[in-house]
């Protein structure tokens, strides 16, 4: 037997980073791309899972089995019409969409608004706008993390969100992360970095959709910099084809009295993984992470999220809500760090699950590490059937069997997608899940026989 | 009309656990019947299989409404004929508004009687009329269903469906169980103002109190499965003053308690 300790799959990305387009970065980039590069030569893809407590409950060995071109030339065709019907699309917000990981100015919606600035990160980081030379990568790569990493060292494009100090933005700015039709697996690495000055308000919806059918890998790595006061509501929706592979991070950092109130969407993706982690740097800061996530057939969803409560009097809150079906397997790591510093802290963590099938499965794993004393927090995860004795009352009133589950999930449903406010967001977001429904019943067989 | 004849029920999949064992029962359309007994006599179960609720198996006898039998029927079926149970324990739905889950219910019933569905205007219009006559507070309603409702609330909310859905056959289920006087009250006066001869009510309950406000054509008392007495009113003051020991058998030879 040969022990294999050698990273996975390293040489695949090899190339990539080698024709990566060196020429238009300045030297601090270059630096950092390499850096980035040789953090992820040594990790590789994370398909060891014995022991790894990051990666136990999800099988990585498809996505390093793949083999994914790179492609960074933003030329894939895609037509406005196709944007705006697979997203929550409207006329009146700010919108940059970026193909393929390359911004793309002509189906951006952007607007005039004063006081925000939307528009291609690889711009920024050339021009060295606001703080994006101090910003960029500062938070993705606080730890060594193989899929920030890979993102980090070949990225070429994104997405730029900065808004200025004291600015109360009533429109809601979306950034549309779209992968092209191709028959072709390719590679995406798409990049969001946003700069919110203090006592500013924004509505940040961050969207992922796929036009292709075949298998595609999408690496997103999301930043966000709340400066002192500011509010930033912020919605996540996941919609890639399901055989594509989705690895996201996001990575908030909150100074005082900030607050980052998160609701995600996910839906789609073969293997997808949802790792969120907000750190409270400052006294007062607060941050709300919720999501509801669907799978059905052979999917896997991963929410990976976490809190550090670094200075005291911070507030956290993580409530996820799945719903499961066929073979679909989800996990939910959520875990809550309280610093020795953090007093008056107030963190909550609470997982729930609905299982329609014999063959769904849900790893719930909330946990806490608390260092300081005055500390209020709760956990709690659960997983369940639809109940019987529900069932039956609601078919005593004369709706159907098949009716019947369909409120029932839509019940539960419900108070994650009445979090989604904006009227056209709510709509969409409705939608798809209620499109989703009759495709999870009818891989559903357990329900009412709890 | 409904017609039980003969009906023995066990709980489905449990080997010798015949609850009904046997029942006999008539009920006329426009006619009120009550049907009392001690704990564990089958009343629960009883209005229950005549629901079709799937815990249980019905092992012999019939029942039939309207002359055709409705043993192999589902619980939605049943309701599509006008038979209508309010649960001694209605079930917490949380993220469904009564408003929604009735307006399936009433559409369901439209669809499978080959009616036209009511608009969501008259529909509406129909839901804040009942709301307002049965006396539930309207923000109640607009909260999920009966999560959080108290005892009294979630019997209101029982009644509201009845009213709403307006069934030829209803069972309640030891409505009055954990109801004070005013609830009470409120739960008769509902069955009261809907008593009419194209409907037919079955209470099932423990005690008489519940017949000083409702006051039956007909009182069964079952015990052990069985209706053991068929009477007029006046035998629910019987049982309220004397009590079932008589008929327990365990009881019989010792006399009451």
């Amino acid at each position: 037997m040969t022990l294999d300790t050698s990273p996975a799959a390293v040489e695949k990305f090899s190339s990539a980073y080698a024709n990566a387009d060196q020429a238009k970065s300045s030297e601090w980039l270059s630096a950092t791309r390499q850096k980035a590069w040789s953090i992820f030569s040594e990790l590789g893809i994370p398909v060891k899972r014995r022991g790894n407590e990051l990666w136990k409950y999800t099988n990585l060995a498809p996505v390093a089995d793949s083999n994914f071109e790179y492609d960074v030339s933003g030329s894939g065709s895609v037509s406005i019409d196709q944007v705006r019907s697979a997203s929550p699309w409207d006329d009146t917000w700010n919108i940059a969409v970026v193909v393929d990981g390359i911004f793309n100015a002509g189906l951006s919606n952007l607007t005039e608004d004063v006081g925000i600035s939307v528009e291609s990160l690889s711009d920024a980081l050339s021009s060295g706008r606001g703080d994006v030379e101090s910003q960029f990568a500062s938070l993705a790569g606080r730890e060594k993390y193989a899929f920030t990493a890979l993102n980090t060292a070949l990225s070429a494009d994104g997405a730029y969100v900065a808004v200025a100090p004291g600015v109360k933005l009533a429109n809601p700015v979306q950034v549309i992360f779209v992968t092209s039709d191709s028959e072709r697996s390719r590679a995406s690495y798409p990049r969001l970095l946003v700069d919110v000055s203090s006592d500013s308000c924004i509505t940040l919806v961050e969207t992922y959709l796929n036009l292709s059918l075949s298998r595609q890998l999408s690496v997103p790595v999301t930043e966000i910099f709340a400066a002192s006061n500011a509010t930033i509501r912020h919605y996540l929706i996941q919609m890639e084809n399901e055989n594509s592979f989705h690895l996201a991070t996001t990575r908030v950092a909150q100074m005082e009295d900030s607050q980052f109130t998160s609701t995600s969407f996910a839906v789609g993706s073969s293997i997808a993984r949802n790792d969120i982690h907000t750190s409270l740097d400052a006294p007062g800061a607060s941050c709300t992470l919720h999501g509801l996530y669907m799978t059905s057939g052979q999917q896997q969803q991963d929410q990976e999220i976490s809190t550090t409560h670094v200075k005291p009097g911070c507030t956290s809150d993580q409530f996820y809500k799945g719903i499961l079906s066929g073979n679909s397997r989800a996990a939910f790591s959520g875990k809550v760090v309280v610093k020795r510093d953090a007093q008056k802290s107030d963190a909550t963590q609470k997982d729930l699950n609905l299982l329609l099938s014999r063959g769904a499965r849900i790893d719930a794993k909330p946990s806490l590490e608390i260092y300081a004393d005055d500390v209020v927090a709760a956990h709690g995860a659960t997983a369940g059937h639809v109940d019987s004795d529900t069932l039956f009352y609601l078919q005593s009133r004369g709706i159907d069997e098949q009716s019947a589950k369909a409120i029932l999930i839509r019940g539960f449903a419900e108070e994650m997608i009445d979090e989604f406010e904006p009227e056209s967001l709510n709509a969409f977001v409705e939608r798809v899940a209620m499109e989703r429904i009759p495709v999870l019943l009818t891989e559903s067989d357990t329900i009412g026989t709890t | 009309m409904l017609e039980i004849g003969n009906l023995h029920a066990s709980v489905l999949d449990v080997e010798n656990s015949e609850i009904l064992k046997g029942v006999d029962l008539k009920v006329n359309m426009g006619e009120v019947h009550a049907i009392m007994g001690p704990n564990g006599s089958g009343k629960s179960t009883l209005a229950n299989v005549l629901m079709g609720r799937p815990d249980y198996e019905v092992t012999d006898g019939d029942i039939l409404v309207d002359g055709k039998s409705i043993i192999e029927l589902r619980p939605d079926q049943r309701a599509h004929l006008g038979l209508f149970l309010a649960f001694q324990y209605p079930a917490e739905i949380p993220g469904v508004r009564p408003w929604q889950f009735l307006k399936a219910a009433h559409d369901a019933k439209a669809e499978a009687r080959g009616e036209e569905k009511m608009s969501v205007r008259n529909f509406t219009k129909l839901f804040d009329e009942k709301v307002d006559a049965v006396g539930i507070n309207p923000d109640l309603v607009k909260r999920s269903l009966n999560e959080g409702f108290s005892g009294g609330e979630k019997k209101r909310n029982e009644m509201l469906q009845l009213e709403v859905l307006q069934p030829s056959m209803a069972i309640l289920d030891e409505t009055d169980s954990g109801l004070d006087v005013d609830a009470l009250r409120i739960v008769a006066e509902g069955v009261n103002s809907m008593r009419s001869p194209e409907r037919s009510f079955i209470v099932v309950t423990h005690y008489q109190r519940l017949l000083n406000y409702i006051t039956p054509d007909i009182v069964h008392i079952l015990v052990d499965g069985k209706i053991v007495q068929t009477g007029g009113p006046e035998l629910a003051l019987v049982v309220e003053k004397d009590g079932y020991a008589e008929y327990l058998p365990a009881f019989g030879a010792t006399g009451r308690s």
